[in-house]
């Protein structure tokens, strides 16, 4: 009885795998497919022969250089400055007593709840007379500072004790230098989840830089590969080969750190 | 004593955040809530003076647009079958990992996860292929069991269900992972106890582990409801809207209308539509949350 039921539950969670699996699988193979063949009947799975030619052509051909450049520098200008900007403000939300702190917090908190989208058409114009549309600042000044990352890290330095930020003045330490030296130390768990959210985050975001990035050269990889993939709808192989680019450099990323991402999720998930 | 002095570090610390949020938040929504009762369009753009107060126009004329309802019924479709099926099978995958009997949890958790992790544009550019009505895995795979080729990207009637077949694999890994979180909180004294009174399985699960489980459950429909409304780009690089509109959303109507005919005026008003339904539906839900809380 025991091993049928076994039997059943391993039955299930392979074909779970088998299904998520597959499209990405597929996508990896079919990118060092010959061009041609993943258009043929029936599907195949496996390269005839091995090939390069895509891969190649995207850096040689197309500009794929750029783009790759241009979201691993956006990834991570994002990624640093809006550490910077919401550990300070969440290490202030916790620690610091002024009048209005709870009800600018709250402010922030229930404010949340307002779509990103919203903001899209004054933000673009806006952005538009400061002459930032086209630029890498038009990316990274709507990244510069998160509620949801203000909150992560408030949360976290509730918990450190305040007698060692008192022990840490009494010797004589200036503000700056125990939120830098003390805080920030003791916030790394936190810290490094934060930096692979937003990592990923402006790595896979989509919408803001397809609307503020007009240029070719500018584009970020999604951008890049949904104009492609409407200018090259027969080259399925070489459009391959562009998703594997865009999508490797995150799973490679997340498979190093997933103990951190997943901690987040399961944090965010239990403050309810 | 130290008040005055702590007032001035506490502002240094929080200036920088509050003074980008206040621009580049807070500012542009009050500008989209003016912008919703103006005609700026692209004559407006050189000079934002051009653009003059209408009133509810924008308001009156969306709900006087069949494309509206069409990309507004769309993406309720979206919400209301594509959600619930995620977070079944978010559910299902989280209660096999829990199971004492299954070993190597840790890798079938990371390839479950794995879609979560991708960029969306790349896959959808992926399931694309996988679409593909006569080179595709996916009729291939069907066409073994006897089932005819389907044209799951041309037919208005198969579009939806297509994207909402991609959503569900890209998405369910995440609510897992909430719910395995939600499982592993359930105290174990209650399966023994329940076990000790002769409760079967299918009993423990429904008077243990759901009820159990519905702060949990509330939490993840919470955020798939909001995630599942901003349905964008799966439309956007899979089927342009098409075929017929059938994938037409919400916030894919508002690109359009924003950014390619430049009719901001009207997009800001659908921004805000799209904001009233966000918020009327995570009210209900916090509701339902302290309702349940009372019982």
């Amino acid at each position: 009885m025991k091993r049928i039921g076994q039997f059943i539950l391993y039955a299930l969670l392979i074909i779970i795998a088998g299904t998520t699996l597959t499209p990405l699988v597929w996508m990896i193979s079919a990118s060092f497919m010959p061009a041609g063949q993943a258009s043929t009947f029936p599907p195949t799975f496996v390269p005839e022969r091995v090939t390069f030619e895509h891969y190649v052509s995207l850096f040689t051909r197309l500009n794929l250089a750029r783009y790759l450049f241009n979201s691993t520098f956006l990834s991570i200008a994002v990624t640093l400055v809006s550490l910077l900007i919401n550990s300070m403000a969440g290490y202030a939300f916790a620690k610091y007593r002024f009048k209005g702190r709870d009800s600018i917090f709250k402010l922030l908190i229930t404010s949340m709840v307002i779509p990103a989208q919203v903001t899209m058409l004054p933000l673009f114009l806006m952005l538009n007379k400061m002459g930032l549309i086209n630029t890498y600042m038009g990316v990274i000044i709507p990244g510069m500072a998160g509620i949801f990352g203000i909150f992560l890290i408030r949360q976290y330095a509730l918990s450190i004790p305040d007698s060692l930020i008192e022990a840490a003045r009494i010797d004589g330490a200036s503000d700056f230098r125990i939120y830098w030296f003390l805080i920030l130390p003791l916030c790394k768990p936190i810290l490094i989840t934060l930096a692979i959210f937003t990592f990923m985050g402006t790595w896979n975001d989509f919408l803001w830089p397809l609307v503020v990035m007009t240029d070719d050269s500018m584009y970020t990889l999604p951008v890049a590969i949904a104009n492609l993939s409407g200018e090259h709808v027969q080259d399925t192989e070489l459009m391959m080969a562009g998703s594997v680019i865009t999508v490797a450099p995150v799973l490679i990323l997340f498979s190093a750190v997933q103990k951190y991402y997943i901690s987040g999720i399961m944090a965010g998930g239990l403050k309810e | 004593m130290r008040s005055s002095s702590e007032i001035r570090t506490a502002l240094f610390f929080l200036a920088p955040a509050l003074a980008a949020i206040g621009v580049f938040f807070f500012i542009p929504v009050v500008a989209a809530f003016i912008m919703s009762f103006t005609d700026f369009d692209i004559y407006s753009l050189g000079n934002w003076r051009y653009a003059r107060f209408v009133g509810f126009k924008n308001y009156i004329q969306l709900f006087e647009d069949p494309l509206f309802w069409k990309a507004l019924k769309n993406t309720l479709y979206f919400l209301v079958v594509g959600g619930p099926l995620s977070i079944a099978v978010s559910l299902a995958a989280a209660l096999l990992l829990q199971s004492p009997l299954v070993r190597f949890k840790g890798f079938f958790r990371l390839v479950y996860f794995a879609p979560v992790i991708t960029t969306l544009v790349a896959v959808a550019v992926v399931w694309r292929f996988i679409y593909h009505p006569r080179f595709g895995v996916l009729n291939y795979g069907l066409s073994l069991v006897g089932i005819n080729p389907v044209d799951w990207l041309g037919d208005p009637n198969w579009a939806m269900p297509a994207i909402i077949m991609m959503a569900v694999w890209k998405n369910f890994g995440y609510n897992m992972i909430i719910f395995i979180a939600g499982l592993q909180n359930i105290p174990k004294e209650l399966y023994e106890a329940a076990s000790i009174d002769g409760a079967d399985r299918v009993h423990q699960f429904t008077s243990i582990t759901l009820p159990m489980l519905a702060p949990t459950t509330l939490f993840v429909t919470i955020i798939t409801v909001i995630g599942y409304f901003q349905l964008f780009a799966e439309p956007y690089v899979m089927t342009q809207g098409g075929p017929l509109n059938s994938t037409l959303s919400i916030v894919l109507l508002m690109y359009q209308q924003g950014f390619r005919w430049w009719n901001m005026g009207y997009s800001a008003a659908l921004a805000f539509v799209l904001f009233a339904f966000i918020l009327v539906a995570s009210l209900l839900q916090t509701r339902m949350q302290k309702q349940a809380g009372r019982l």
